[in-house]
């Protein structure tokens, strides 16, 4: 199935689909392992990194965005987040890091009824440009 | 699509330098996330990027100093990971405590005040009520939109230096006056009139915080409570829940009665608050009870004001620590100059007190090794500190704090 989405951040990324409650990557993503860390979460232990990462929305704190940086920097992050409400802590933190390493970690937005759609899929691959973004699964 | 003025192009098209470009197109991203319509300008800004949390930090601010960035507005910093007055308390590894001391130089480097302080309200750049600034910290966002009525979002990483660089925001969030009306009301219990002031605030600020996550609370029927007070609340309220802003009926500068702080509506959700869930909060911040064995006290979160010292002064005539029991207080530079002048330094660090200055003691590697648990009269320590150090702590108020560094046991009452 195809969706089309809006773009947050430019980029492309195709990985696996690791569909999560609403995490905050602060105190919950070790940027080290690219692991989720905090125990009292459904996905505690999951490793996110090369991930297609899908979640409705990020949670808690604005220092988020640093840790979603600092895990691109280190390649633990996920392939590309798609999101179905726009989040601006992990827009920024992917936008800083694309403009410092030049590694890419594009986020879009899907409309609330494809994102549980695509939430049954496998795997995923993620086109965002400029005027738009896909969202392609097998 | 945010629609920008001839100043915003000029800043995203490099007219005011590349590093304010690389600011403004990370804010026109942000924006656009946001859905904000325009941008505002801002009075000033607190940036709380200047705590190391991985070498993006670093890379960022290094990257803006590179490309010969300076802040626009006033802009003064948050803690830092080091004590640069006292940098023998550090205990980390030397290469991070040399990564946390650079990252507050280059802030400075940039033209930041080095203020490293949590409780920048209480320093000489307090905003005025109805100014719009750019403010990190989730205290210090609590405190500025409540108490003094200045108008900041959810700034954080990345966006507060952002937004400093150019002196420019998204009008979104908590600047926008529609957005700042009370939206859960707590009705308090009149047994609080008889609660001691610091301890009801922190319990009102937890149980508002838990109860009312990001939403904006009305708290009615509370006493009058003094600055530091109010302080403590929000802080605590900012930890066990996302309270950027809260109206205390009577009280603070947008709430003069119920109707104005609603914004002349009506609540979503009015929570009846009885004297058994205030000292169930309470209750909950701590993690040993009564007459466990006790290793530190840890004072100043968020960081002590003249005033809050002027209240320990008197109780430290007299006293001394129980063996095995330190003794910590965080506080800004300014404070710390003031406590110099005045004399009150040396009588405190006589008592045993180390006074820890340009940072927290729940957030860097300071406090020395231990064994019990560690009291403290702030719900936001209390909050983080379990988690952030591995340790058992126990709430209690300034006065129970010290009775309890005398006997080196959690004493929250008097024999």
């Amino acid at each position: 199935m195809k969706f089309a989405g809006r773009t947050l951040v430019e980029g492309e990324g195709r990985g696996p689909l690791a569909v999560l409650e609403p995490l905050s990557l602060w105190g919950g993503l070790d940027s080290a392992t690219g692991r989720v860390i905090e125990r009292s979460h459904a996905a505690f232990g999951v490793s996110l990194a090369g991930t297609v990462l899908a979640m409705p929305v990020g949670r808690g704190s604005s220092s988020s965005s640093s840790v979603l940086a600092e895990a691109i920097r280190l390649g633990t992050a996920p392939a590309a987040i798609v999101l179905s409400e726009p989040d601006p802590i992990l827009v920024i933190g992917a936008l800083v890091a694309s403009a410092l390493y030049g590694r890419a970690c594009p986020v879009v937005v899907l409309s609330p009824a494809d994102h549980a759609r695509l939430a049954l899929a496998a795997s995923a691959t993620v086109a965002a440009g400029r005027d738009g973004a896909s969202v392609i699964t097998p | 699509m945010i629609e920008l003025n001839e100043a915003d192009r000029a800043l995203v098209t490099g007219v005011r330098g590349p590093a304010a470009a690389f600011a403004m197109n990370l804010l026109v991203r942000y924006g656009e996330a946001l859905g904000a319509g325009h941008f505002i300008d801002i009075a000033q800004a607190h940036v709380d990027g200047v705590i190391l949390h991985g070498q993006a930090d670093l890379d960022f601010v290094e990257h803006i100093a590179r490309l010969g960035g300076r802040v626009a507005v006033p802009t003064t910093l948050n803690v830092g990971s080091m004590d640069l007055i006292h940098p023998e308390l550090f205990r980390g590894a030397p290469a991070t405590g040399a990564a946390g001391a650079r990252l507050m130089r280059l802030h400075e480097e940039i033209g930041c005040v080095p203020t490293f302080t949590c409780a920048p309200y209480q320093t000489l750049f307090r905003p005025r009520r109805g100014a719009d600034i750019a403010w990190g910290e989730s205290n210090a966002i609590a405190f500025a939109n409540s108490v003094i009525g200045a108008r900041t979002d959810r700034y954080g990483d990345f966006t507060d230096l952002a937004a400093a660089l150019t002196g420019r925001v998204p009008y979104a969030g908590l600047h926008v006056p529609e957005n700042r009306t009370g939206e859960v009301l707590f009705n308090l219990p009149p047994e609080v009139a008889e609660w001691p002031g610091d301890a009801l605030a922190v319990a009102v600020g937890a149980l508002v915080g838990a109860r009312a996550g990001s939403a904006v609370p009305v708290i009615a029927g509370l006493p009058v409570l003094g600055e530091d007070d109010l302080k403590a609340l929000g802080a605590v309220a900012a930890s066990s829940g996302a309270v950027a802003l809260f109206h205390v009926v009577g009280v603070t500068p947008e709430a003069p009665d119920l109707a104005t702080a609603l914004g002349g509506g009506e609540p979503r959700e009015t929570v009846r608050v009885s004297a058994g869930d205030l000292d169930a909060a309470l209750a909950a911040l701590s993690t040993v009870g009564e007459g466990a064995e006790l290793g530190a006290v840890a004072l100043g979160t968020p960081h002590f004001s003249l005033a809050e010292f002027g209240r320990l002064m008197p109780l430290i005539a007299g006293f001394a620590p129980a063996s095995g029991v330190a003794l910590y207080v965080n506080t800004g530079r300014e404070t710390h100059a003031a406590l110099a002048e005045r004399g009150w330094l040396a009588a405190i660090e006589a008592t045993g007190f180390t006074v820890v200055v340009d940072t927290c003691t729940y957030v860097t590697a300071v406090m020395r090794d231990f064994s019990g648990a560690v009291m403290t009269n702030s719900g936001k320590w209390a909050h983080y500190a379990p988690a952030n150090l591995g340790v058992d702590v126990a709430f209690g108020s300034l006065q129970a704090c010290l009775m309890s560094a005398a006997t080196g046991r959690v004493t929250r009452r008097r024999q």
